[in-house]
């Protein structure tokens, strides 16, 4: 047999499930959210009309689709930077020399990581019930009030963020530990004999040795933390007040529960253009951060 | 700062942030073992004051998790074998066999990494609607089958493979399934175990997917079940924690028990080359 033909053979499951369950439903759903797919269409395919950018067109108009647009920026502006910067700090406290028990520490704090987040989101709405949360008991032993966590809307995101940076930091701990043990350390020994001070050698040496990998987890970060979904769904169901509505959260309540696929194919599809927009200012902005 | 003080510091921060990390998933144990009603209790216990696996039963008896269980095993496992095999057949070809056009597909699979998942989902249940296999194990499996990750992952670690290797296999006149079986599979051997704790731990832990496709009760996965338990025993606190520790507890032990490829996985993974 030819190597070409062996070479498509070997390819060709991969390829064929890629193509038909992937791009192929990537293709479709742009068509799709063209149309006005609904129960109707879903009974009978007669009833479907083309719509063209009616569905983006209502969307725009919807407030819920801002607010959860708004609800879903909010927490990647705010669950990013405090993710990353976990990750970053807990990384260099594994990385120093004087620390001990390493591997009992790395896997420790990368535990949370593996586990189910269904699972611990239920744990974590245990911890912060409000009348029987360890949180709430904690904050009494210091004489402050009880906060109503999951159930007052200016408190519910934040909390979900905690529990977000807590699930989440031990993926990006790793990455950042072997970025940091890839810088030579006679770049630090050379400092040192400098006098420069540790803070410095940090703003000097680690930050921009260690921005490559900045730059990659943090695109894949923000990527991931655009897909909320799960941690409202369990931990508040979208409220109180529709406070933690994502636009995941939309597009799964627009689509499976209301039927309005066409719809939700263009709630889709707006999350997929901001994540891509995003994703290329983030590049960009560090491009011309590199030129200075 | 004197060395010791500093030592002192960095171990105290150390201890600091793995009680933070570990709090949790130990008191959903301990939890776990405690009697209905005994969680919602001020101050709060730390400790069971009779343990029981009251709860346990209760799940695997009455709940159904048994059902879930066994779910979560066959959907997870059925997931790993098959696109670990698919992956790795993908994943050669990119890396050692020549066919015309090989650079610009791989870069148009790595460039769909950047459509999120989600994307695909509604075309998705509409396709397996018409071939009817919403609601069951194979409406889960099937898009699972392959990923552009786990190609990215054989590919990078089967470009290490000799050329000469393969070549002289070929004069001694063997076939290319028979090179692959027999020279490229030992060789790739430890991505096989990397991808594979990979595929499993998030086969086992997706959401997102399964509740969309998984209509009926009896396919639920472990995740599903819970959450659709969460719903309707919220304040069963000390229930919900023993269904935590089942859904938690198998991929946290193939974790401890795998953590060296896992991790090493993960840092092939994220390096792009």
């Amino acid at each position: 047999m030819n190597p070409q033909r062996t070479a498509w053979l070997f390819l060709a499951p991969a390829l064929v499930v890629l193509g038909v369950f992937f791009l192929l439903p990537v293709l479709a759903a742009l068509a799709l959210s063209l149309t006005d797919y609904d129960l109707y269409a879903l009974a009978n395919i007669h009833n479907l009309r083309f719509v063209a950018l009616g569905n983006y067109w209502e969307l725009l108009h919807r407030p819920l689709f801002w607010a959860a647009l708004g609800h879903t920026v909010y927490f990647v502006a705010l669950g990013v930077p405090l993710s990353m910067g976990a990750s970053l700090g807990a990384a260099m406290l594994l990385n120093s020399p004087l620390a001990t028990a390493k591997p009992f520490f790395r896997t420790a704090l990368f535990a949370p990581v593996v586990t189910t987040v269904v699972a611990t989101a239920v744990i974590w709405r245990y911890l912060f019930n409000t009348k029987y949360g360890m949180a709430n008991y904690l904050l009494g032993l210091v004489d402050i009030h009880p906060v109503d966590w999951l159930g007052d809307p200016h408190w519910a995101m934040p909390t979900i963020i905690a529990f977000a940076v807590w699930k989440n930091f031990g993926y990006n701990m790793i990455i950042f530990l072997a970025g940091l043990q890839a810088i030579p350390p006679d770049l630090y020994e050379a400092a040192r004999i400098d006098g420069a001070s540790p803070w410095r050698q940090f703003r000097h040496i680690t930050l921009p040795m260690l921005k490559p990998t900045m730059l990659m987890v943090g695109i894949l970060t923000v990527s991931g933390y655009f897909q909320l979904f799960a941690e409202p769904y369990v931990m508040t169901e979208g409220g109180p007040l529709q406070s933690t509505v994502s636009v995941l959260y939309l597009m799964y309540d627009e689509g499976f529960k209301w039927w309005n696929l066409g719809s939700a194919s263009a709630v889709a599809f707006l999350l997929f253009v901001i994540m891509f927009a995003v994703t290329v200012l983030m590049l960009k902005l560090s491009q011309r951060g590199d030129q200075t | 700062m004197s060395p010791r003080l500093a030592k002192a510091l960095i171990n105290g921060l150390l201890i600091g942030v793995a009680a933070v990390a570990l709090f949790p998933l130990l008191w959903m144990l301990s939890v776990s073992f405690m009697a209905p009603g005994a969680a919602s209790t001020l101050p709060p216990p730390l400790l069971p004051r009779h343990a029981s696996w009251d709860n346990y039963r209760e799940l695997f008896v009455h709940a159904g998790m048994g059902r879930y269980l066994i779910n979560s095993l066959l959907v997870a496992g059925a997931i790993t074998v098959l696109s670990v095999v698919f992956n790795l057949l993908a994943g050669y070809a990119f890396a050692k066999l020549r066919f015309a056009g090989r650079e610009r597909l791989f870069q148009a699979l790595l460039g769909a990494l950047v459509i999120p998942a989600q994307v695909a989902m509604l075309p998705l249940f509409l396709l397996l609607k018409y071939m009817g296999l919403v609601n069951s194990y194979a409406g889960v499996v099937v898009p699972a089958l392959a990923t552009v990750f786990g190609i990215f992952l054989v590919r990078q670690y089967a470009r290490g493979i000799p050329d000469e290797l393969l070549e002289a296999a070929r004069i001694d006149g063997a076939s290319e399934s028979r090179i692959f079986v027999q020279i490229v599979l030992p060789l790739l051997k430890p991505i096989v175990v990397t991808l594979a704790i990979f595929t499993f731990l998030a086969a086992w832990n997706d959401f997102m997917w399964p509740l969309i496709v998984l209509t009926g009760q009896e396919h639920y996965t472990l995740p599903i079940g819970l959450a659709s338990l969460a719903r309707e025993h919220s304040q069963d606190s000390e229930l919900m924690m023993a269904g935590s520790v089942v859904t938690v507890l198998p991929v946290l032990l193939l974790f401890l028990s795998m953590q060296r490829y896992y991790l090493e996985g993960l840092l092939l993974g994220s390096v792009k080359g």
